[in-house]
C-alpha cells in the first residue's frame, strides 16, 4: 500500500484545535459545567483517544469538536474553518466534506447497499468518489466481497467496519469515533481499531475518538483522560495496562476526594 | 388490565392524535347526519302537522290533465258540506301553476315550486289559510302575493304584476300580501293567490274545486264529520282526517329523508372505513415499540387473553374520546349543514336540535366499535409476542412469511374480482351490474391485500427518476417508502379507495354527460327548444304565437298523445308533419314521413321490430277518447332520444285529446341561432316569465349539467374520505420519523442538511400518495369502464369518456396531499436534536 504524498506533507499540521472550549448545560442549581476552558489540538496523522469516567464531558468535547454540538466559550477549528462562526447549514457542509463519523450503533442505513452506505457521503454532497481510493479503503477494510450485502446480511463487526470504510471513503481532514468498538466482541473491536490505526499509519489519516476501553485506548498515538470538564492528563504511546493504571488513579482519586 | 391500557393511552398521546382525530371526523360525520336529519324530520312534521292543525276533514281529488272535465267537487257539493252539522267551514281549493316575473322580467323561483291557488273567503270575506299583512284578498283582475315573492319582486300593493300560468302573461293588480303555514311557501315557494272564479276557470273548470278543507266547529268529532263528508263526494274523491293527512305526510317526509340519510351515512361509512386503515397503522406502530414490554408482562404471568384485552381496552377508550369529540363535532356540523342549506336557497322550516337517543348511540358505538375493531389484528400480533421478546434486545417478526400467505389470498381474491368484474361487463344488464358490484368489492379488496406486494416494484421503478431529479434525498425517499411495505400499503389503500370512487365516478358520469351531449347534436336540428318552467304542459297560445313569430322557419311542438293497441299503451308524440323532420334529426328507415299528413303513423325500428309492423300495416286502435279507429304505419325511423317511438299528425290526435298536451316545442329560424333570434321568440310568447327558451347548449345543460353538480356533491362527500386518507399519511410519516431517529441523526451528521431531510421525508409521502392515488384512479378507471359496460345499451351514442384532465388533476393534488401531509413530520424530522439520536441507549 502506497502513500498518497499531499497527506504526508501535512503531518506536522494540526487538523482540529479547540481553544479554551466550554460548555454548560443548565442554569442557577441545575448547572452543570460539561466542558471548562478546554484546550487541546488534534494533530494530523495521529490517534487520539480521550478517556475519562462517564460524565467527564469526552463525549461532549468530541461533539463540540466535531461540529454536532454548539459551546458556550472558546474556539474550535477545523483546518483553518473557525466552527463558531458557522451557522448550520455551513456546520453541515463542513461535517459532510471534511470529517468522518464512526459510532457505536445506527452507523448505517439499512435500505442502502454496503457500497451504498461508503459512498452516501459523496452521494449527499454530489461528488464522484475517487475510485482509485475507494478501492484502497475497501480493501483495506476486506470487504471486496460484500459490498452489495445490506447491513442486516453483516455481522456486527462487518458492519463497523462498512462505517469505518464510510468515514474514511470521502477523504475527510478527520475522522471521529465514539465509541466505536463498544457494541463489537473484542476480536472484531480489535479488526476495527487496527484498520483505524492502520488508516492512521498507511493513509495517513487523523482520527479522534472517545472510549471507556483501556484495550481500544492502547492503539492510539496518545490519550487524553479527562475528568470533570478539564484535561487531567496525557499519555503518549500508551499500553493497556498503563491506561488501565491510570484510569485506576481516577477512580482512587474519585473515592478519597 | 384497564389500568395499563389507560397509561398506554395517556403515555401515546401524541402518537395516538391522528387515530383520535380520523374517529372523530368519522363520528362527527355519521352523527351530524343524523342530528341534522332527526331535526330536519322533526321541523318538517312540525310544519305539516300545523298546517292540518285546524282541518277536521279533507277532501282531495286526483285529476290528470286529460279528465279534468270531468274531476272536481261542483259547488253544490261545497254547499251541503258546509251545511253538515258540526262543520265551522269548508273551503274549496284550486291550485297549479302561477309564476311572478322579478323587476327583470325573470321568473322568481325555480318552476315546479312556483304555486297558484284561489282565495276563498268565508262568510266574514277571510280565508283562514291566509293572514293578510298588507292590503286584502283579490278580487277580479287582483293577485295576492306571499311577503317573500312580494319582497323579492320590490311589489308594493297596487302594483301591476306580471303573472304567468300555463296561458299568457296576465298583467294584474296586486291587492295584499300574506303570510302563511303553508309548508311549500315556507321551504321558499312562492304562492300568487287569484279570486276564485278565475282560479277555477285557470286550473279546473268554473264551478269546480280539487280540494275541500273542512274545520270543525268546537265539540265535533273529525271522524264523524269524515263519515257525513265521505257519504256527499262523488267518486273519485277521497276524504281522510286532517290528522290522517298529517301523519300520511309525515311518513312521507320520513321515507324522504330515509333516503337522504342512507346516502349521507354511506359516505360517512367509507371514511370510517378508511379510518380503520389508519387506525390499525398505528396500533401495529405501538405494539411494535412496546413489544418487551409487553413480552415483559407475559414473562411476569399476563395470559395471551390478558393482552389482547389490554390492547383492546386502549383501542375502546382511544374510541371513546374520540367518539365524545366527534359527537360534540358533529352537532356542530348539523348546525352548519342546516345554515348552508339556508344559505343556498333551499329554506328549513325552523325547529329545534333535535338529537334523539339512537344518534347518541350509533355515534359511540361506531366510534368505539370501529376502533376496536381495527386494533384486533394488532392485538392478536401482540398476545403472540413470546414472553423470551423480552431478554432478546431485537425481537425478529416473521414478515416474509406471512406476506407469502397475504400475496396468494390477494391474488386469489383480486382474480376472482377481476373475472365477475369482466364477465359483469359482457353480461350486461341488472344483472351484469349485480356480477360488477360484486366483483368490485372482492377486486379492491384483493387489491388491498395485495398493496405491500404492488408498493415494492411500483416504487422501484420510480426509484431511479427520483435519484435522478432530487439526488440522494430521492433515493433514501423511495427507499423508505417501501421499508414497511405492510405500512405503506395500508396507508396508500386508504387513499385509493377514495379516489377509485371519485374516479369511478367522474368516468361514468362524463362518460354518461357526453353521451348526452352528443345525442343532443345527434337528434336535434332546432334551434330552440320552449318549454314550461314548471315542467307542465305548455298553452297551445304559446305554439299559435310561435307559428306566428318573425324570422321562424320550422316550428313543430312535441304533444304527449297514445292509444291503446290490443293490451298495450302506446305513447305517442303528436307533431307538426311539414316541420318535424327540420327541428328533429330523424333517419327514416322505410317510407316516408310525408305519409303522417295522410293520417299515417312513423314507428321507430325498435318498437317496429318487436311488434312485427311493417309499413303499411294497419292497425286497430282505441284512443284516449275510448274512441276505436285505425292507424296506419306510413314510415319506419331511427328511434330519437327526444321522441316517443311513435309520431303522429297533431291534427289526428288533437281530435282525440281534451286539450293538447304540449310538452316542448322546437323551432328552427331563418338564420340560425342569435340573440335577437331568441329576443325575436321571447317577445312573441309575450315575455313570458315561466317560459324557458333554451338553445341546444342550454338543452345539453339542462341535462348534464345536472351530472355535473352531482359529480360535484360526491366529489364534497367523498372529500371526508380522502381528509381521513391524508391523515394517515401523516400518521405513517410521523411514525417513520419517530422511528428513523437515529437514522436521521446520523444522516444529519454526515452532513445531510435539515432542507434535504425535510425534502426526504417529503418525498417519502408524495411517493406513498401518488402510488395510492395511481391505483386508485386505475381501479376507477376500470370500475367506470365495467359499470359503464353494462349500461352502454340503455344510452344511445355510449362511448367511453376518460377524464385526463380530472385524473391528471386528482394525481396532482394527490402529489400536493403528500407534500402537505409532510409538513408537520418533516419539520420534526428536520429539527431532531441530532445528539440525542445518535445517543446510544
Amino acid at each position: 500500500m502506497t502513500t498518497t504524498t499531499p497527506l504526508a506533507s501535512r503531518s506536522t499540521e494540526v487538523a482540529a484545535r479547540a481553544t479554551e472550549l466550554s460548555k454548560v448545560y443548565g442554569t442557577g442549581e441545575t448547572r452543570v459545567v460539561a466542558l471548562d476552558q478546554v484546550s487541546i489540538d488534534f494533530r494530523q496523522g495521529e490517534l487520539t483517544a480521550i478517556m475519562g469516567p462517564s460524565g467527564s464531558g469526552k463525549s461532549t468535547l468530541m461533539h463540540c469538536v466535531a461540529g454536532l454540538d454548539t459551546f458556550d466559550g472558546g474556539s474550535v477549528r477545523i483546518g483553518d474553518t473557525e466552527l463558531g462562526a458557522l451557522k448550520d447549514k455551513q456546520l453541515t457542509q463542513l461535517r459532510r466534506d471534511k470529517i468522518g463519523f464512526i459510532f457505536q450503533a445506527f452507523n448505517l442505513l439499512p435500505t442502502l447497499t454496503a457500497l451504498e452506505n461508503i459512498t452516501l457521503p459523496m452521494d449527499i454532497a454530489g461528488r464522484k468518489p475517487d475510485q482509485a481510493w475507494l478501492d484502497q479503503v475497501i480493501d483495506m477494510v476486506g470487504l471486496r466481497d460484500r459490498l452489495k450485502h445490506r447491513p442486516a446480511q453483516l455481522s456486527g463487526g462487518q458492519q463497523q467496519r462498512v462505517a469505518v470504510a464510510r468515514a474514511l471513503a470521502s477523504q475527510p481532514e478527520i475522522i471521529f469515533g465514539d465509541e466505536p468498538t463498544g457494541n463489537l466482541d473484542s476480536r472484531s473491536g480489535a479488526e476495527v481499531l487496527g484498520f483505524l490505526r492502520n488508516s492512521v499509519r498507511t493513509l495517513h489519516q487523523t482520527v479522534v475518538m472517545v472510549t471507556h476501553d483501556a484495550v481500544a485506548a492502547s492503539y492510539a498515538d496518545r490519550v487524553v483522560f479527562l475528568a470533570d470538564g478539564r484535561i487531567v492528563d496525557e499519555m503518549h504511546r500508551p499500553t493497556a495496562d498503563s491506561v488501565l493504571d491510570r484510569m485506576k488513579e481516577f477512580d482512587a482519586k474519585g473515592r478519597t476526594s | 388490565m384497564f389500568r395499563t391500557a389507560l397509561r398506554n393511552v395517556l403515555a401515546h398521546k401524541a402518537r395516538l392524535l391522528m387515530t383520535v382525530l380520523a374517529v372523530m371526523l368519522g363520528v362527527a360525520f355519521v352523527s351530524g347526519t343524523l342530528v341534522f336529519t332527526d331535526t330536519l324530520g322533526n321541523a318538517l312534521r312540525n310544519q305539516s302537522a300545523k298546517s292540518y292543525d285546524d282541518v277536521a276533514v279533507s277532501v282531495q281529488t286526483y285529476a290528470d290533465q286529460r279528465d279534468q272535465e270531468k274531476t272536481g267537487i261542483d259547488a253544490a257539493t261545497l254547499e251541503k258540506i258546509q251545511g253538515i252539522d258540526g262543520v265551522a267551514a269548508a273551503h274549496g281549493r284550486v291550485s297549479g301553476f302561477a309564476g311572478v316575473a322579478d323587476p327583470d322580467g325573470k321568473l322568481i323561483g325555480s318552476g315546479w315550486s312556483n304555486t297558484g291557488a284561489n282565495f276563498a273567503p268565508g262568510a266574514d270575506g277571510k280565508d283562514p289559510q291566509y293572514t293578510f299583512t298588507d292590503g286584502k284578498g283579490p278580487k277580479a283582475g287582483q293577485v295576492a302575493l306571499d311577503r317573500a315573492t312580494a319582497d323579492q319582486g320590490e311589489y308594493q300593493v297596487g302594483d301591476k304584476v306580471r303573472v304567468a300560468t300555463n296561458g299568457p302573461v296576465q298583467e294584474l293588480t296586486l291587492s295584499g300580501v300574506f303570510t302563511t303555514e303553508d309548508g311549500a311557501v315556507n321551504a321558499g315557494g312562492s304562492l300568487v293567490l287569484f279570486d276564485q272564479r278565475t282560479a277555477q276557470k285557470q286550473y279546473l273548470r268554473p264551478g269546480y274545486f280539487k280540494d275541500v278543507t273542512v274545520t270543525a266547529a268546537s265539540g265535533a268529532s273529525d271522524t264523524a264529520l269524515l263519515e257525513k263528508v265521505e257519504a256527499l263526494l262523488p267518486e273519485d274523491a277521497t276524504a281522510q282526517t286532517g290528522q290522517a293527512l298529517a301523519e300520511e305526510q309525515a311518513k312521507d317526509i320520513e321515507s324522504g329523508l330515509t333516503g337522504l340519510n342512507t346516502m349521507l351515512l354511506a359516505f360517512a361509512g367509507i371514511a370510517l372505513f378508511v379510518g380503520v386503515f389508519l387506525i390499525a397503522n398505528t396500533f401495529t406502530m405501538l405494539i411494535a415499540q412496546r413489544t418487551r414490554e409487553l413480552a415483559l408482562m407475559r414473562a411476569v404471568g399476563a395470559s395471551r387473553r390478558q393482552v389482547k384485552r389490554s390492547v383492546l381496552a386502549e383501542a375502546a377508550l382511544v374510541g371513546l374520546v374520540a367518539s365524545a369529540v366527534g359527537f360534540g363535532l358533529g352537532l356542530g356540523l348539523a348546525v352548519a349543514l342546516r345554515s348552508a342549506m339556508d344559505a343556498f336557497g333551499a329554506e328549513m322550516p325552523a325547529g329545534p336540535l333535535v338529537v334523539s337517543p339512537v344518534a347518541v348511540g350509533s355515534a359511540f358505538g361506531v366510534g368505539v366499535v370501529i376502533t376496536v375493531l381495527a386494533a384486533w389484528l394488532p392485538a392478536r400480533r401482540a398476545a403472540k409476542i413470546p414472553p423470551v421478546a423480552a431478554m432478546n434486545s431485537v425481537h425478529a417478526v416473521a414478515t416474509v412469511k406471512s406476506l407469502v400467505v397475504r400475496n396468494t389470498i390477494g391474488s386469489i381474491v383480486t382474480a376472482a374480482g377481476a373475472v365477475a368484474i369482466v364477465a359483469g361487463a359482457s353480461k350486461g344488464g341488472g344483472d351484469g351490474r349485480y356480477l360488477i358490484a360484486g366483483g368490485a368489492f372482492f377486486a379492491l379488496l384483493g387489491v388491498m391485500v395485495l398493496i405491500p406486494l404492488l408498493s415494492r416494484p411500483v416504487i422501484a421503478a420510480v426509484r431511479p427518476l427520483l435519484t435522478k431529479v432530487f439526488g440522494v434525498s430521492g433515493k433514501l425517499a423511495a427507499q423508505n417508502a417501501v421499508r414497511n411495505p405492510r405500512r405503506t400499503g395500508t396507508t396508500a389503500s386508504a387513499l385509493a379507495i377514495g379516489l377509485t370512487l371519485v374516479t369511478g365516478l367522474s368516468v361514468l358520469g362524463l362518460t354518461v354527460g357526453q353521451a348526452i351531449d352528443r345525442m343532443t347534436t345527434d337528434h336535434i336540428r332546432a334551434d330552440y327548444m320552449v318549454t314550461m318552467a314548471s315542467g307542465r304542459p305548455m298553452d297551445s297560445s304559446a305554439l299559435k304565437a310561435l307559428e306566428g313569430a318573425d324570422g321562424v322557419s320550422a316550428v313543430s311542438p312535441k304533444q304527449a298523445a297514445g292509444f291503446q293497441f290490443e293490451d298495450d299503451y302506446l305513447g305517442a308524440s303528436s307533431v307538426t308533419p311539414a316541420a318535424v323532420d327540420k327541428v328533429f334529426h330523424l333517419k327514416v328507415v322505410d317510407g316516408s314521413l310525408a305519409t303522417l299528413e295522410d293520417g299515417a303513423i312513423a314507428v321507430d325500428t325498435k318498437t317496429a321490430d318487436k311488434r312485427g309492423w311493417k309499413v303499411g300495416d294497419t292497425l286497430p286502435v282505441t284512443f284516449d277518447d275510448e274512441k276505436k279507429g285505425e292507424l296506419k304505419v306510413g314510415a319506419t325511423f331511427e328511434g330519437n332520444e327526444f321522441l316517443d317511438s311513435v309520431l303522429i299528425d297533431r291534427a289526428v290526435a288533437d281530435a282525440h285529446e281534451a286539450a293538447p298536451m304540449i310538452m316542448e316545442i322546437w323551432v328552427n329560424t331563418d338564420g340560425g341561432p342569435s340573440d335577437s333570434a331568441r329576443q325575436a321568440l321571447v317577445d312573441a310568447l309575450g315575455n313570458n316569465p315561466a317560459i324557458d327558451v333554451m338553445d341546444q347548449q342550454e338543452i345539453r345543460n339542462a341535462f348534464g349539467g345536472m351530472i355535473n353538480t352531482m359529480l360535484y356533491i360526491m366529489y364534497g362527500l367523498l372529500a371526508m374520505a380522502l381528509i381521513i386518507a391524508v391523515l394517515g399519511v401523516v400518521n405513517t410519516l410521523a411514525m417513520s420519523v419517530f422511528e428513523r431517529q437515529q437514522e436521521i441523526g446520523m444522516l444529519r451528521a454526515i452532513g445531510l442538511d435539515r432542507r434535504r431531510v425535510k425534502r426526504m421525508i417529503r418525498l417519502e409521502a408524495v411517493v406513498i400518495s401518488l402510488f395510492g392515488a395511481v391505483l386508485g384512479t386505475a381501479l376507477g378507471v376500470f370500475l367506470g369502464w365495467a359499470i359503464g359496460e353494462t349500461i352502454a345499451e340503455s344510452v344511445p351514442g355510449y362511448e367511453l369518456v376518460l377524464p385526463w384532465d380530472r385524473i391528471a388533476i386528482f394525481l396532482a393534488l394527490a402529489g400536493l396531499v403528500g407534500v402537505l401531509a409532510a409538513l408537520w413530520p418533516a419539520r420534526s424530522a428536520a429539527r431532531l436534536n441530532m445528539l440525542t439520536a445518535i445517543k446510544t441507549e
